[in-house]
């Protein structure tokens, strides 16, 4: 540990020059990771980088850490491999939008169902970018571009319900024009001993400008974002008077002070809840915009199963060594 | 009258009957108990892709072939000595593969009217004529098995699932066989679960076997005296059972963990079975979403310094492809076994093909080479798993490894190994001298492979991936001569490959008038053809069959140099052919193909032989 706190950002940034587009929001989330890697207390080589393919997945090259440019929607995979054979390491994996839940889709969901010990950075800019300009899954319907020139008639994906319902244990939102708040859930992601999911809300400048900016504009990202904190009530807001209030089955905004209405009628965000039910009301909430650790439940991982499941084997086999097995069932001997 | 015994060199029989009669079961307790008399033995199961198939149709129809000898045996045989049908589409089914003259024991309970026509006869078989040349034995198996359980207290539908046993008691008297084997087989099973089942199914095997010699079921019973193997300790294995062990054996002699990402598929999915039982070897055996989570796991767990592996068959293979292509660009090391079946597409699960040369070749996009080699008996599935993974750690290359349904199903008996007398496999890890000054790309000068730098080493901390490498820094690199530059360092790392494998052997003449080519699975079946064509005809034939085929060894055209005629046989529609056509061009290959979803038979390749020999 003392090793680790002279580590800063600095030395988790690789010799490699950065090339996405000037004004990227990848830029932030690099600098926001590279901050929080020393807070994490990993030895550089300990942590692995991996990624498919998307602007977001050049970020292991940026890295000065072990890294694993992979293949486009398998790096779910990958960094399973990864974490399998050296549980040890702090294994990371970085995807977009379309790498995560277009071509991966498969990968992803069944990565989160295991809850291995990875850390998914979700980079979602609704759009993609290194193809150039065609929508993704997470592109709104209606939504002009390349490949839907008289807008998208796909059905979104809301990546958070996505994970929910693969069984998340950890899933957190944050956004490109916070970096602070970043860096605090990566830490939070780090810790969490399972699958930890961190949505990116991203902007791309060249294909998909200002897709957030109804949140994240100066004039809108105090009334329209809603950090939440476990035990807090979910209070925001420029006045910090607003909250969201339980009405049935639904969500609805509130204005503290107004129509009777208290802090106490206010919901007390509960990450650590087992049902998710609140969890999927949070994450589908069109306004305002959710961030923060929205669930965060303990479950054995399953690097932590499979080394019981070892121990309970070489206790039981009575095998012990490769020779006993050769030797092992009927055999029989020529003279 | 007294029954003699009568001595058998060798002897084939087929179990056959419904999917759902125990059929598999019992051709593997007729094969072990035989094996622990010493026999030489093959075994072939042929099964329908389908788990309950309709009863009493041909569909349905699951056998067992099984060959044992007193001399050596070579192939699960052509034709069988002894066929028993348990029903008429059993028989149906298999009436073309007995020997003229041969035995036939039939359970006559099902050869009801309705039983003949659902099996496709147009007429009673049992009167016809139909079996007029063969020895037939007319037992009703399903009633005498029902009298023999009746005061078991135990429902009909469980009374009737021993009727197998009954069949196997009868075949056990007939070749002088002990039940004993089988009887401890069953209590192990059932003993504890169900003692009741190990009793009725004991029960039925010692009723079949007293109800075949009370009606002399043969003129005389016959025995097979133990075959003439090495010496040293055996046990019978099957092919892919062999594969997965030589793996377990490969990483603990690199002092590896050894790390499977797989996903279940026919005929394949027993290696993953068998790994996933031993993770106290410090194996782990990770059943993954899809194929392609099962290959790129591999390549995760190759990166973080496992043995890393990932099998499948055909379709699979196809699924794979972008994979490889990820661990030819990385340069990690990977084996990819192919347990091939009949294709393309999903095409025959179940059956033996050897299509997948091609794919395994060259089924990647851009300059992919890898090394592809391919097992050539069930036992030796073993050696070439071992030697796949010594040839991936060392050369620091994906490895295809090629068996096939037929190789993985059959069994044999395995002269058993022991960890000391398998070669060492060293790991390309970064050698001491070069630590300080190690790039990611720096290769060995003799094998061109690069180093193995692992999360975790502080020194190697280092980031690779899909893109085209810098040669040296590893980092991406879009210069075209680089480029060029290491397409063709990776395509002569695995053309030195041939540096460091065995000359290509001979079996029978070593010069003269017919050369017999092969690769894989149709070892036995050759060599028995050219065993016995040497024999009956006054021609040098000899046989090369490879087990490396990317790269080819290095004697390749000087053996072929020596004979006159060459004759390529495949079960396929020519894939080495066409490999042997573009590397060893200065020679004239005839050809013999069949794709059949079958093994070959001796007959048929004599029939090959003989006529290319007949020809000027």
């Amino acid at each position: 540990m003392i090793e680790t706190k002279e580590l800063t950002a600095r030395d988790f940034s690789s010799d490699q020059e950065v090339k996405w587009c000037p004004g990227c929001g990848d830029y932030a989330i690099l600098k926001a990771v590279q901050k929080a890697m020393p807070m994490v207390g990993k030895q550089r080589e300990d942590v692995v980088f991996v990624s498919g393919i998307g602007c977001s997945s050049r970020f292991p090259y940026y890295m000065d850490t072990y890294g694993f440019h992979g293949i486009h929607g398998r790096a779910p995979a990958l960094a399973s491999g990864v974490k399998l054979a050296n549980p040890d390491l702090s294994v990371w994996q970085i995807t977009g939008d379309g790498d995560a839940l277009a071509i991966g889709g498969n990968h992803f969901i069944h990565a989160i169902r295991r809850n291995m010990g990875l850390n998914i950075l979700l980079f979602n800019n609704r759009i993609y970018g290194l193809t150039k300009g065609q929508f993704s899954p997470t592109t709104d319907l209606g939504h002009k571009t390349k490949s839907s020139p008289q807008g998208v008639i796909d059905n979104p994906f809301h990546p958070g319900e996505l994970i929910l319902g693969a069984q998340g244990t950890f899933f957190a939102r944050a956004v490109d024009i916070n970096p602070r708040h970043m860096t605090d859930i990566v830490v939070e992601a780090e810790k969490h001993e399972g699958t930890a999911v961190i949505e990116i809300l991203q902007n791309c400048i060249i294909f998909n400008d200002k897709v957030f900016s109804e949140f994240t504009s100066k004039e809108h990202k105090d009334d329209a974002l809603l950090y939440l904190k476990h035990g807090e009530p979910m209070i925001f807001g420029k006045e910090g008077n607003k909250g969201l209030r339980l009405n049935g089955l639904d969500i609805e905004v509130v204005t503290i002070g107004e129509n009777g209405v208290t802090e106490d009628d206010i919901i007390v965000h509960d990450a650590h809840k087992v049902n998710p039910t609140m969890h999927f009301m949070l994450v589908r909430l069109e306004y305002p915009m959710v961030l923060g650790v929205i669930r965060s439940i303990e479950q054995e991982p399953f690097e932590q199963r499979l080394t019981k499941q070892v121990k309970m084997v070489e206790e039981k086999s009575p095998f012990k060594s490769m020779d006993d097995l050769l030797q092992s069932g009927e055999t029989w001997e020529i003279k | 009258m007294s029954v003699e015994k009568q001595e058998l060199e060798k002897v084939v029989i087929k179990f056959a009957g419904d999917s759902g009669d125990g059929m598999q079961l019992t051709g593997m307790q007729f094969t072990g108990t035989s094996a622990l008399l010493g026999n030489d033995i093959a075994t072939f199961p042929d099964y329908p892709a389908e788990i309950r198939a309709p009863q009493g149709t041909v569909a349905g129809v699951s056998g067992f072939q099984v060959h044992i000898g007193h001399t050596q045996v070579l192939t699960p045989g052509d034709h069988a000595d002894v066929l028993v049908a348990m029903n008429a589409a059993a028989l149906k089914a298999n009436l073309n593969y007995v020997s003229v003259g041969k035995t036939i024991i039939l359970d006559t309970d099902n050869f009801r009217k309705r039983d003949w026509e659902k099996a496709g006869f147009d007429a009673d078989p049992l009167s016809s004529g139909v079996l007029d040349n063969y020895s037939v034995i007319e037992a009703p198996i399903t009633s005498l098995t029902k009298t023999a359980l009746k005061d078991m207290g135990m429902d009909n539908k469980s009374v009737v699932r021993s009727k197998n046993m009954f069949a196997l008691g009868m075949v056990y008297w007939m070749f002088s066989r002990p039940m004993t084997h089988t009887e401890k087989f069953l209590n192990d099973k059932f003993g504890k679960k169900a003692p009741i089942v190990a009793e009725a199914n004991i029960k039925a095997m010692k009723a079949g076997y007293n109800y075949a010699e009370t009606i002399e079921a043969l003129s005389s019973a016959f025995t097979i005296l133990p075959a003439d193997l090495e010496p040293g300790v055996y046990k019978n294995v099957m092919g892919n059972q062999a594969t997965a062990w030589g793996f377990l054996a490969a990483a603990e002699k690199a002092g590896l963990e050894l790390f499977l990402g797989s996903y279940p598929i026919t005929p394949a999915s027993e290696i993953l079975h068998e790994i996933a039982a031993y993770k106290h070897f410090g194996a782990k055996a990770f059943q993954a979403e899809d194929e392609i989570a099962g290959v790129v796991s591999a390549i995760g767990a190759s990166f973080a310094g496992n043995l890393a592996i990932t099998t499948t068959s055909g379709p699979g293979l196809a699924l794979k492809t972008e994979g490889i292509g990820l661990a030819v660009i990385t340069e990690l090391p990977l084996v990819i076994v192919d347990v091939q079946r009949g294709g393309p597409s999903t095409g025959l699960p179940t059956k033996t093909e050897q299509s997948d040369l091609l794919q395994a070749l060259y089924g990647r996009n851009g300059e992919s080479p890898v090394i592809v080699i391919a097992a050539s008996s069930p036992a030796n599935c073993f050696d070439y798993a071992f030697e796949a993974s010594k040839l991936a750690l060392e050369h620091m290359t994906p490895v295809i490894l090629l068996t096939d349904g037929y190789l993985g199903n059959g069994s044999q008996p395995w002269k058993i190994r022991t960890m000391d007398e398998l070669p060492s496999i060293t790991p390309k890890f970064v050698p001491d001298n070069l630590k300080e000054d190690w790039l990611p790309y720096m290769r060995d000068k003799d094998s061109l492979s690069r180093y193995w730098g692992i999360p975790g080493q502080k020194e190697f901390i280092h980031r690779i991936g899909g893109l085209e490498k810098d040669e040296l820094t590893g980092n991406v690199s879009y210069d075209p001569v680089n480029h060029e530059h290491m397409v063709k360092t990776r395509a002569e790392k695995v053309r030195r490959v041939a540096n460091y494998i065995p000359d290509l052997t001979v079996d029978g003449a070593q010069e003269g008038d017919l050369l017999v080519v092969g690769w894989g699975g149709t070892y036995g079946s050759l060599l028995t053809a050219i065993n016995q064509c040497g024999c009956e005809r006054d021609v040098e034939v000899g046989l090369a069959h490879f087990n490396y085929i990317n790269p080819l060894p290095k004697n390749t055209a000087e053996v072929f140099s020596k004979f006159k005629k060459i004759i390529v046989c495949e079960l396929n529609d020519g894939q080495f052919i066409h490999v042997l056509n573009s590397n060893v061009p200065q020679f004239k290959y005839e050809r013999y193909n069949k794709i059949q979803g079958l093994p070959f038979t001796v007959n048929e390749l004599h029939d090959a032989f003989n006529k290319i020999l007949s020809e000027d």
